[in-house]
């Protein structure tokens, strides 16, 4: 679609197409493997996030398959379709693939990489040569997951809790070894674009000045920079208490095992906000560009993002409100969680106020973007029964959090992943993916998403628990209402990734700014030269200006 | 709205049930309102507001008051629910002192009681209704956790410590108990009963073992059963030959059964009472040392029950 | 946002030299040399934080285990030798010192001063690891060893697990630490070499700037060590 209101910020005009971009430069299997280019290192983490995705999905169907029948059969066999243990090691593996190798590098690594220094005007990263080295970080640890997996696999949970991780079989010790080079891999991705945020920005281009996809992957990388080494070290702890007993978290060596869940979740919830604010920040783009509408409340959804990044550091204990902590803890974070509520509910009004008197056009990215409107308000909001402590008590620990968090996460996060994915296809691939099939996928995806997950509040509330290979009958119903969703989720995730396939073999046709967008990624081609831009650009106006020229 | 209730939640066992619930289909209602704040609008100004070529879009930046409004009502808000919350709460942490003390012992895969009279059980728990109740409670291996659904209460317990939980049960009858701390193969099998009855039937049970079981007297096989089920015999033993856990009951009392040390033994009542007390002493070929003792859990009666149940399966 | 546009000089390719952009250091995305150079301490500075809080998980369970063995703690700070402790601090100031030099000359265009503070700076790291080694030697032979390995005899509770929990951190920190010495080493070695090929000068001396840097928070991290495992007795 054409958009005819020419206006300040988005230029729609037609630059003559460059006949070399960035991916066909230069050819061959070095010039990727070695290249520098923030550009094609964001593609070769898309292909390696995306097979994450996919392994990993490949366990939770597994997972949804076995919990249809409380006899884990199929089809009148006699045999379970897994074991116990095996399907221990199914969850573990769905959890800990997912968590980190798709969700927490997905966004930054893959789309942030891509995009981010074009929207700063930026040639690259600060640190090209340190981004190369994440990646093979990203593709070092997961080789060493998958050589776990192969050597037996472990059947802790992705929350590796002790003493049974310390003294359960299995290469746990190699699948922490893999988490841990997962972990540098992230800070250095976190350190580049804080670096690239404060030192890279074109001429005229402020602080307020950012679009505020920066302000969320900024906020993500201090996150990534300040919470992922005591990750680090938390590992270290736990693979030297299995190789030499040393006795800080196993109560017969002399340990404490809720100490471990301390530095454990330190880590790990703030890391749930390195997962939720690039995808909050897509969001933020997303919403503007369709509406045609400056965004409303800039400066309060760039606090906000910063504040979700500070906050996040003082709330972690309310993942242990029954695991045996202090009283004085538990109220403490409690109420500190309460707070950590505002700044997310602020965004949502603030999109909303965007989506207002706007212009709203319905393509494939906005469609996924009001899907995360709703699925994000639900996740979010079923938190607030998770922070009340006395209906904590009851639900923590059941199938309540697990629709919780994959509300919040998938819902959220992988919701706005694929938003994005559609957003900037065209510029990082010069085609436009057919918007039939994407707008069908999309209420597909979020039809299967709330059958399947919806679902599992009540099984939680009822009472549930996770992790649990065997279920009283009385849940049996529900559970497999929740199995039939997990296979509309594929179909549609199978679907979107046939069609964006199928897009690459149309012609490089799309147009530089297919969507009216006003930042400075859609003032270069589609897609982009190697260095970008062909001259510096300045920044003299305020980022999403809709207002039109004078004279149109 | 007890209806709704009632599809939501369990069954209500304890006092605390009712604020609990309470609570929570506060929490739902407001969460149906403010959802349907955000979803109602998102779908409606996508409708409303629809591309239409040529329309110029208002510049409306921000609105610092608005601003202001979203973010103080929902911490206002927020510091309501926290408190009301945290009542609760404070109700679910401070035993009451009179409480009678019930130590529970967790172990993959199997809970072990032990009430003030020194009488222990496996399994299921006795508990005199309307009368609040203390579990001191520790683990022997890894971290476990003690959920009972109807009762609202739910706790980690930890070895190489001891932690508290109590409820006050309203309900006669058997709740159950679930493990909601994964702890490995046997998590989803750790369960347990919560069986709620008169002053005087538990007293009764605390001093006999209770009196049920005189109705089985000409059929202690099915007596076997139910112990085979209450005790959490039944997570590790089949009853019809299929693979589990542990050895399959199915077919093996009077016959000769190798064990790893190479030998075989005769399975008699002696065998079974090793096993029930020093489960490691002989493992079957073929299965690991993973049988918790049950030495000081099973009163004779059971035992002969178990026996029978187990002679009834040739 | 509208766009106005700057000329920069052409170029093709990636890659650190030849760009026609004057210094043969001068990467092409940055716009000045001082724009490189103000990243680069930016970014080591963001590392350097990194590093704090790999430490500072260590130092806080430290200090957990402290608490809840006061007694075995206090009697196994006795085994660790204070003099030795004294002598690695001394040493590693004085390396800071002599590194600070290093940066100085190389700003200042003086190839031999700063290999020659360079080498003293890698004698001093050394010079640490040989007291490390005969430290660590002792404790070997005496069996103060961490966790399970642990079989010192003579402790006043023995059959407590506090005595190889101290020394399972003691080795876990000061190991982690000697470790991030040797990397020094590494560093500074390839610094060494550069420099004696004179790649530095006034106007790019950023990697031997960042060395120091790093070199200079092994030494504050030291400087924390020290006294929670030597001066507390």
């Amino acid at each position: 679609m054409e958009y005819q209101v020419l206006t300040m910020g988005a230029k729609t005009g037609s630059l003559p197409r460059p006949r070399k971009n960035y991916l066909n430069e230069s050819h061959g299997f070095m010039s990727w493997a070695g290249t520098l280019d923030h550009k094609r290192i964001g593609i070769m983490y898309l292909v390696g996030v995306l097979t994450a995705f996919l392994l990993g999905g490949m366990f939770a169907l597994l997972i949804r398959l076995t919990l249809l029948t409380p006899t884990h059969t199929l089809f009148g066999s006699k045999t379970p379709l897994i074991t116990a243990e095996q399907y221990n090691r199914v969850f573990t593996l769905h959890g800990a693939i997912m968590v980190f190798l798709f969700i927490i590098p997905a966004i930054p690594a893959s789309l942030g990489n891509f995009v981010l220094p074009l929207m700063l005007g930026a040639k690259d990263v600060a640190f090209p040569r340190l981004n190369l080295a994440s990646f093979y970080l990203w593709v070092t640890g997961a080789a060493m997951a998958i050589l776990a997996m192969v050597l037996g696999a472990v059947d802790t949970g992705w929350t590796f809790y002790t003493p049974y991780s310390t003294t359960t079989d299995g290469p746990v010790t190699l699948m922490t070894a893999a988490v841990f080079v997962l972990g540098f891999s992230s800070i250095f991705t976190g350190l580049n674009f804080i670096a690239t945020t404060h030192k890279l920005r074109a001429p005229g281009m402020g602080w307020f000045d950012m679009p505020l996809f920066i302000w969320g992957i900024y906020s993500t990388g201090l996150i990534q920079v300040l919470a992922t080494p005591v990750l680090g070290i938390t590992l270290v702890l736990l693979m030297l208490e299995r190789g030499f007993g040393i006795g800080i978290f196993d109560p017969r060596i002399g340990g404490d095992p809720v100490l471990f869940q301390h530095f454990f979740w330190f880590y790990s919830h703030p890391a749930v906000y390195i997962m939720i604010l690039p995808g909050m920040a897509i969001i933020s783009e997303l919403i503007p560009t369709f509406s045609h509408k400056t965004i409303f409340g800039y400066r309060a959804i760039a606090y906000s993002s910063v504040s979700l990044a500070l906050v996040s550091f003082i709330v972690w204990g309310h993942h242990m409100f029954v695991a045996g902590q202090s009283q004085l803890a538990t109220v403490v974070f409690s109420a500190l969680t309460f707070l950590v509520a505002i700044p997310s509910g602020v965004k949502v009004f603030n999109w909303l106020g965007t989506m207002y008197q706007g212009n709203i056009s319905l393509e494939t990215p906005m469609c996924y973007a009001i899907s995360f409107l709703i699925l994000f308000a639900i996740g979010g909001l079923t938190g607030i029964f998770l922070g009340t402590l006395s209906t904590d008590v009851h639900l923590t620990d059941t199938y309540f959090v697990v629709a919780h968090f994959h509300y919040v996460m998938m819902g959220g996060t992988v919701t706005a992943f694929l938003g994005g994915l559609h957003y900037w296809w065209p510029k990082m691939t010069g085609r436009m993916p057919s918007e039939t099939w994407g707008r069908t996928a999309c209420v597909l995806y979020t039809v299967g998403f709330n059958m399947t997950f919806l679902t599992q509040f009540f099984l939680g509330s009822k009472g549930m628990p996770r992790r649990y290979y065997n279920y009283l009958d009385q849940f049996q119903p529900l559970h497999a209402f929740s199995t039939v969703g997990s296979w509309v989720i594929g179909l549609s995730l199978f679907m979107t990734l046939a069609y964006l396939l199928a897009s690459l073999r149309k012609p490089m046709d799309a147009p530089d700014n297919p969507w009216g967008g006003t930042t400075l990624e859609w003032q270069c081609s589609s897609p982009p030269i190697m260095h970008n831009f062909e001259e510096q650009p300045v920044v003299e106006r305020d980022p999403y200006d809709y207002r039109p020229v004078k004279g149109t | 709205m007890g209806w709704l209730t009632r599809i939501m939640m369990p069954p209500q066992g304890s006092t605390f049930a009712g604020e609990v619930d309470t609570v929570y289909m506060a929490l739902f209602w407001l969460s149906v309102v403010l959802f349907l704040g955000i979803a109602v609008p998102a779908l409606y100004f996508a409708w409303r507001y629809r591309y239409r070529a040529g329309r110029v879009t208002p510049h409306v930046t921000h609105n610092t008051t608005l601003e202001i409004v979203w973010s103080v009502l929902p911490l206002l808000l927020c510091v309501g629910i926290f408190f009301w919350g945290l009542k609760g709460w404070m109700e679910y942490s401070v035993a009451p002192g009179e409480a009678m003390e019930i130590q529970i012992t967790a172990r993959k895969w199997n809970w072990a009681f032990e009430y003030p009279d020194g009488s222990r059980d496996a399994g299921t728990l006795h508990v005199p209704v309307n009368k609040p109740v203390k579990f001191i409670m520790t683990s022997e291996d890894v971290i476990h956790d003690f959920f009972v659904p109807d009762m609202r209460v739910k706790h980690d317990i930890i070895p190489g410590r001891y932690t508290e939980v109590w409820f006050t049960p309203t309900v006669l009858g058997s709740h159950n108990v679930t493990c909601a701390e994964y702890c490995g193969k046997g998590h989803s099998d750790m369960r347990g009963t919560v069986i709620v009855e008169s002053d005087a039937d538990f007293q009764n049970y605390l001093a006999t073992g209770g009196t049920e079981w005189e109705a089985y007297k000409n059929n202690m096989a099915d007596w076997g059963k139910i112990q085979w089920e209450r005790k959490g015999c039944n997570s590790c033993h089949t009853l019809d030959g299929s693979k589990s856990k542990g050895p399959t009951w199915k077919g093996i009392w009077g016959s000769m059964v190798k064990m790893t040390d190479g030998n075989s033994y005769l399975v008699d009542e002696a065998y079974i009472k090793e096993s029930e007390n020093l489960p490691q002493a002989k493992i079957v070929e073929g299965f690991q040392p993973i049988m918790p003792t049950f030495q000081g859990l099973i009163k004779p009666h059971e035992f002969e029950g178990i026996v029978a149940l187990i002679k009834s399966l040739q | 946002m509208s766009t106005t546009s700057v000329d920069l000089p052409s170029h093709g390719g990636h890659g650190e030299h030849g760009h026609g952009l004057g210094d043969p250091h001068h990467q092409h995305h940055f716009a000045t040399m001082e724009q490189q150079f103000d990243t680069a301490k930016l970014g080591m500075w963001l590392f350097l934080a990194t590093e704090i809080l790999l430490f500072g998980g260590l130092f806080v369970g430290f200090g957990l285990m402290q608490a809840r063995y006061p007694r075995e703690f206090v009697e196994a700070h006795t085994h660790l030798v204070r003099w030795q402790g004294s002598l690695n601090t001394v040493i590693l100031l004085i390396s800071s010192f002599t590194m600070v030099m290093a940066v100085q000359s190389a700003k200042n265009n003086k190839k031999q001063k700063t290999s020659f503070f360079l080498v003293l700076t890698i004698l001093c790291a050394f010079g640490f690891l040989v007291v490390k080694y005969f430290e660590y030697s002792h404790k070997f032979e005496e069996g103060w060893l961490p966790g399970k390995f642990y079989r010192a005899t003579g402790d006043s509770i023995p059959g407590s697990h506090g005595y190889a929990t101290f020394f399972a951190f003691y080795f876990m920190m000061t190991g982690l630490h000697g470790i991030h010495i040797l990397a020094g080493i590494g560093l500074l070695s390839w610094i060494l070499m550069r420099t004696r090929r004179g790649e530095f000068s006034h106007t790019y001396y950023t990697p031997v700037d960042l060395v120091g840097l790093y070199w200079h928070i092994v030494d504050l991290i030291w400087i924390y060590l020290f006294p929670l495992y030597y001066l507390i007795q």
